[in-house]
């Protein structure tokens, strides 16, 4: 009994302590081990180097900002899992996460049930089409992806070309845009070919294009080792056409897997990886410069655009938590669709009720591989 | 012959070679001791990831291979010190069960001590592809051709010409009777586990510069050992030889002629099919006097 009012007492003493102005609780579940840990693992850093550097210049609108973030290693059961104890224990006011988009759909379900704003960092077109009204995203959309490649063919007169496909969600929904919009693009599509998981070898499948009349280009939808190993069998078996791959493989890791068949791929990618060599008037130039080195001297390890992602979504949120002064989930989520000309490491974002990626392709930046590292393509 | 036949040809070889490997290790463990080992494609991420790990510490990759190969064979004996032996008396189902918790555990272990990135090994002799009848191969393919074919020459060596190599098979025939013989059943388990161990790391050293290493690369490799055991016949070395080449072919020239969407399929078709019409493998027949 003299304990259990010893407690109470001490309790009591505590909730006095404790400052008037709770902290903002920003709830995340993201991939940080697991087949998209190269995913997870810079955001979560990011995330936390922001919140960190957020509360140290005095928060926001006065108060703090509380982080917690939960590992779903890539497993959309568990991140569904993770986001009901973010919504229903933890008591978050909003939700930053998602690598990948199986968990992110995996979750939409329950933040639109708890009308609670969120924030996606995974790619493919699905998590905002139709319009989810509490769910946002800041990367690029696949078929942006699609759209700014098939762009870069047609300037470069290449108009039929050959798709390799792997076997994941992001590879799958990409490929289906791709073929969704080549025609609207006068972009022929010759030969559709795919890998498993775990394939160890590709050229079978490249023989096959290789083969295949007319083919000018190929594009390869995927991320993780697959698309490196395409490359490098695609090298092997000398395919002339140039070889196209999408935003997935935007880390240095896969340049360090595909060795010197890298040389000469193409892709679209955010300006962050080539924040130095950008010209002085991008308008984009300053923010990404700015996460670079700020992440860069941190970690000391290279940026990477997913990282960006994160970078954007919290600046999203903190930005909307500014604006709408309260921390009330109906007007942060009016906040956040309300978003005009917000400059973020993707591009310029600009929400509105009809569209939760907010970006355009001008973000998008066409880069060739050359000399082991992200150049501008010209 | 046509250049893309060739190149079929070749690439599946290649594969088909390292899943010969792998399903070799399924048989030398499954003859001593009735035991399907589900842990042998943790060999395989063993070899490969420890020799990226010893190649990025700095050791020249004639040094890091072998010494992967020997760490592999140390955890393959530990297995079966630690796990199996203490099972001993245990039905086979138990102890199947016991390496699959093993192969869990293994790989756990794997990305608490490396990590969980995509790691790539260098090429054993540079990655100049080199023309065969109008079709390429990287000189790495040579490698796993060469280095699998010595190995099945000295597995045949081993099992014929050593007295360790004739005990095994001994335990194969009839545990009992070796037991009776003086040969020590509980040497033939470790002996085994060992050399399974050292095949699966073999192979996982000479595909990571073809298609990279990871900490779950085992599961597919592994399960694709095993569909090559049961196609050649379990327990049966000369039929793993030609089960996995066998299915590596079958793969490749799926994916080459028909479409790559149903490339596992054909082989886990012809692999069903197999276990309908041919129980006992491609090998059945001569089981009894050509087991390894």
């Amino acid at each position: 009994m003299f304990f259990r009012t010893l407690l109470a007492a001490a309790g009591l003493a505590l909730a006095f302590a404790a400052p008037a102005q709770e902290p903002i609780h920003i709830g995340s579940f993201l991939s940080v081990t697991g087949p998209a840990a190269f995913l997870g693992d810079p955001e979560q850093k990011t995330l936390e180097l922001y919140v960190e550097k957020i509360n140290a210049a005095g928060g926001v609108n006065g108060r703090k900002l509380k982080l917690t973030v939960y590992d779903s290693a890539g497993d959309a059961e568990k991140a569904r899992a993770f986001a009901k104890r973010l919504i229903e224990q933890d008591k978050v006011d909003l939700i930053i996460g998602g690598s990948t988009t199986g968990e992110t759909m995996a979750v939409v379900p329950l933040v639109e049930q708890a009308q609670i704003p969120f924030i996606s960092l995974a790619g493919a077109v699905v998590i905002v089409e139709p319009v989810k009204k509490w769910v946002f995203k800041t990367p690029h959309s696949d078929r942006q992806a699609c759209e700014r490649i098939f762009v870069d063919m047609k300037a470069r007169g290449t108009t039929r070309i050959a798709l390799i496909t792997g076997p994941g969600g992001f590879d799958k929904s990409m490929r289906g845009q791709c073929m969704g919009v080549a025609k609207k693009h006068g972009i022929e599509i010759l030969a559709d070919e795919s890998y498993g998981a775990g394939d160890t070898d590709m050229t079978a499948q490249l023989t096959k294009i290789k083969n295949t009349n007319g083919v000018q280009a190929v594009l390869n939808c995927g991320f993780g080792q697959g698309p490196a190993i395409v490359t490098k069998n695609y090298r092997q078996l000398s395919i002339g056409h140039p070889l196209y791959q999408s935003h997935g493989v935007a880390s240095k890791g896969f340049i360090q897997l595909a060795g010197g068949a890298a040389e000469g791929v193409r892709l679209p990618a955010a300006a962050l990886l080539v924040a130095d060599s950008l010209p002085g008037s991008d308008p984009q130039k300053k923010v990404v410069l700015a996460y670079k080195n700020e992440y860069e001297s941190r970690f000391k390890s290279d940026v990477s655009t997913f990282g960006g992602h994160a970078y954007d979504g919290l600046m999203i949120a903190v930005d909307a938590l500014r604006r709408a002064g309260v921390v009330d989930k109906a007007v942060v989520r009016d906040a956040i669709e309300n978003t005009r000309a917000f400059m973020g490491t993707a591009g310029e974002f600009n929400f509105s009720a009809t569209d939760h990626v907010g970006l355009d392709v001008t973000g998008f930046r066409m880069l060739e591989i050359s000399g082991g590292n992200w150049t501008l393509a010209r | 012959m046509s250049a893309q036949l060739v190149q079929f040809l070749l690439t599946g070889l290649t594969v088909g070679a390292i899943y010969a490997l792998v399903a070799l290790g399924f048989a030398i463990i499954y003859n001593a001791s009735h035991v399907i080992n589900f842990a042998q494609g943790e060999f395989v991420m063993i070899g490969g990831m420890a020799t990226a790990a010893f190649v990025e510490s700095g050791l020249p990759l004639l040094v890091a291979a072998p010494l992967a190969v020997g760490g592999a064979t140390l955890v393959g004996i530990a297995l079966e010190k630690l796990a199996v032996e203490p099972a001993r008396g245990a039905p086979v189902v138990t102890l199947i069960i016991i390496t699959i918790g093993a192969s869990i555990f293994l790989r756990g272990l794997a990305s608490l001590i490396w990590d969980k990135k995509i790691h790539s090994v260098p090429s054993f002799s540079g990655e100049t592809p080199i023309r065969f009848g109008g079709a390429t191969l990287l000189p790495q393919t040579l490698w796993v051709l060469g280095a699998t074919v010595v190995t099945v020459a000295l597995l045949w060596w081993f099992f014929n010409r050593t007295l360790t190599g004739k005990a095994i098979l001994a335990v194969s025939h009839n545990r009992l009777a070796a037991q009776l013989m003086g040969i020590s059943v509980r040497r033939v388990l470790l002996v085994s586990f060992g050399l399974s161990a050292a095949l699966g790391a073999l192979a996982g050293v000479l595909i990571a510069p073809i298609s990279f290493t990871t900490w779950d690369v085992g599961v597919m490799l592994g399960l694709k050992g095993f569909a090559a055991a049961i196609l050649g016949g379990m327990g049966s070395g000369p039929g793993a030889i030609v089960g996995g080449l066998a299915l590596g072919l079958i793969e490749s020239l799926g994916a080459g002629y028909l479409s790559s969407a149903y490339k596992d399929v054909f082989a886990f078709i012809i692999i069903l099919a197999a276990l309908i019409f041919l129980p006992d493998g491609l090998a059945g027949r001569r089981r009894a006097t050509e087991r390894v």
